[in-house]
C-alpha cells in the first residue's frame, strides 16, 4: 500500500491554546436508518461503542461514534484498522439498507488544548459553544467552511474538517488562537 | 439575526449554517397541467408582510430540509417543524391566529 500521509503531517502551532493536526484517524462515514436495531447492534460490535442519541457522541476503547445527522454517524478508529472495521460493518449490515465508507484520507483532525480552548472555537462558529460538554457533537461551520466539533475533555475540543481546507482551518484556528487575542468570555 | 431551531439535529441554528429555499408548501404541476398552473407553480410566489412559511436547509449542519414559520415584519419566530409534511401542524397555526386574529391562514 501506499504510504499515507495525513494533511498537514502533524503541524502545531502554540498561542494561548495549542491547535494540533492529529495525523492519521481512520474515519468511516456510516449512512443508514439509525434507528434500527442491525445498525446499533453492528456499531456496538465493531467498535464497542454503544449507538450515540440525537447530537451526542460516544467513546470508547474501540473507537468514537459521532452523530452526525439523522441517518449518517462518523465512527473514527485507528487508521490501520479503518478498512477492517468497513468490511466488518459493512458485512453485519448486507441485508440493510445502509452504506460504510472509508474517508479517513478525506478528512483532517485537530485538537486544540488549552483553559480557553472553548474561546478558540467560540471566534469561529456561531454555534453557542458556552453550551457545550464533553459527549456532545456539533456539526456547523468554521469561519467559511463546514466543520464539526466536539469536547473530549474541559480544555480540549476535537475538530474534523475536509482534508482540502485542512490548511485553511489549522490557518483560522492558530490565528483564533493568537497571544494577546484572548477575549476572556469564555 | 435569526436563529432557528433544527427540528431534524435538535440545535439551535444560526441563520448563517442555514440556506433559505423560499416559499414552503408548494404544490407541483407538471406535464398535464394548463399553462396557467405551470406558470403559477414555476413563478408565483407569496410575498407577505407577516406570517410566512418557508423552507430552510441546515446546510453547515446536519445538511437536511426543514420548515419554519416566522414573521417576515417582526422577524418573530413561530415554530419550526418536519419538511416531511404537506401542512403546517395544526397547533402551530391556532397558535399563531390566537395571536393575528386578523391574519387569513396559511394556505
Amino acid at each position: 500500500m501506499s504510504n499515507a500521509v495525513s494533511a498537514l503531517d502533524g503541524a502545531t502551532y502554540q498561542g494561548f491554546c495549542k491547535v494540533q493536526e492529529m495525523g492519521l484517524v481512520g474515519m468511516i462515514t456510516l449512512r443508514g436508518d439509525l434507528g434500527a436495531a442491525a445498525m446499533a447492534k453492528a456499531v456496538k460490535a465493531v467498535t464497542g461503542v454503544a449507538m450515540p442519541g440525537q447530537g451526542a457522541v460516544t467513546t470508547g476503547k474501540g473507537g468514537t461514534v459521532a452523530w452526525m445527522s439523522p441517518d449518517e454517524l462518523l465512527v473514527m478508529v485507528d487508521h490501520a484498522g479503518a478498512d477492517a472495521a468497513v468490511a466488518k460493518l459493512s458485512k453485519a449490515l448486507a441485508k440493510e439498507h445502509a452504506l460504510a465508507v472509508n474517508v479517513s484520507d478525506a478528512r483532517a483532525v485537530f485538537h486544540v488544548t488549552g483553559q480557553a480552548a472553548r474561546e478558540v472555537m467560540a471566534k469561529l462558529s456561531p454555534a453557542d459553544v458556552s453550551a457545550l460538554a464533553p459527549g456532545i457533537m456539533r456539526r456547523t461551520r468554521l469561519a467559511q467552511v463546514a466543520g464539526a466539533f466536539h469536547m473530549l475533555d474541559e480544555g480540549t475540543f476535537e475538530v474534523v474538517c475536509f482534508r482540502s481546507v485542512a490548511g485553511y482551518v489549522f490557518d483560522v484556528l492558530a490565528n483564533a488562537a493568537k497571544p494577546g487575542s484572548e477575549v476572556g468570555v469564555l | 439575526m435569526l436563529t432557528l431551531h433544527c427540528p431534524n439535529c435538535g440545535v439551535m441554528a444560526d441563520e448563517t449554517e442555514l440556506h433559505a429555499e423560499g416559499e414552503a408548501h408548494i404544490k407541483r404541476f407538471g406535464p398535464g397541467s394548463s399553462d396557467e398552473e405551470f406558470e403559477n407553480y414555476l413563478f408565483e410566489r407569496k410575498n407577505p408582510k407577516g406570517v410566512h412559511f418557508e423552507r430552510w436547509r441546515h446546510v453547515a449542519g446536519c445538511g437536511k430540509y426543514f420548515h419554519a414559520a416566522r414573521n417576515t415584519m417582526t422577524l418573530e419566530v413561530y415554530g419550526t417543524y418536519s419538511a416531511q409534511t404537506l401542512a403546517p401542524p395544526k397547533t402551530l397555526v391556532n397558535a399563531i391566529k390566537k395571536k393575528h386574529p386578523e391574519w387569513e391562514g396559511w394556505a
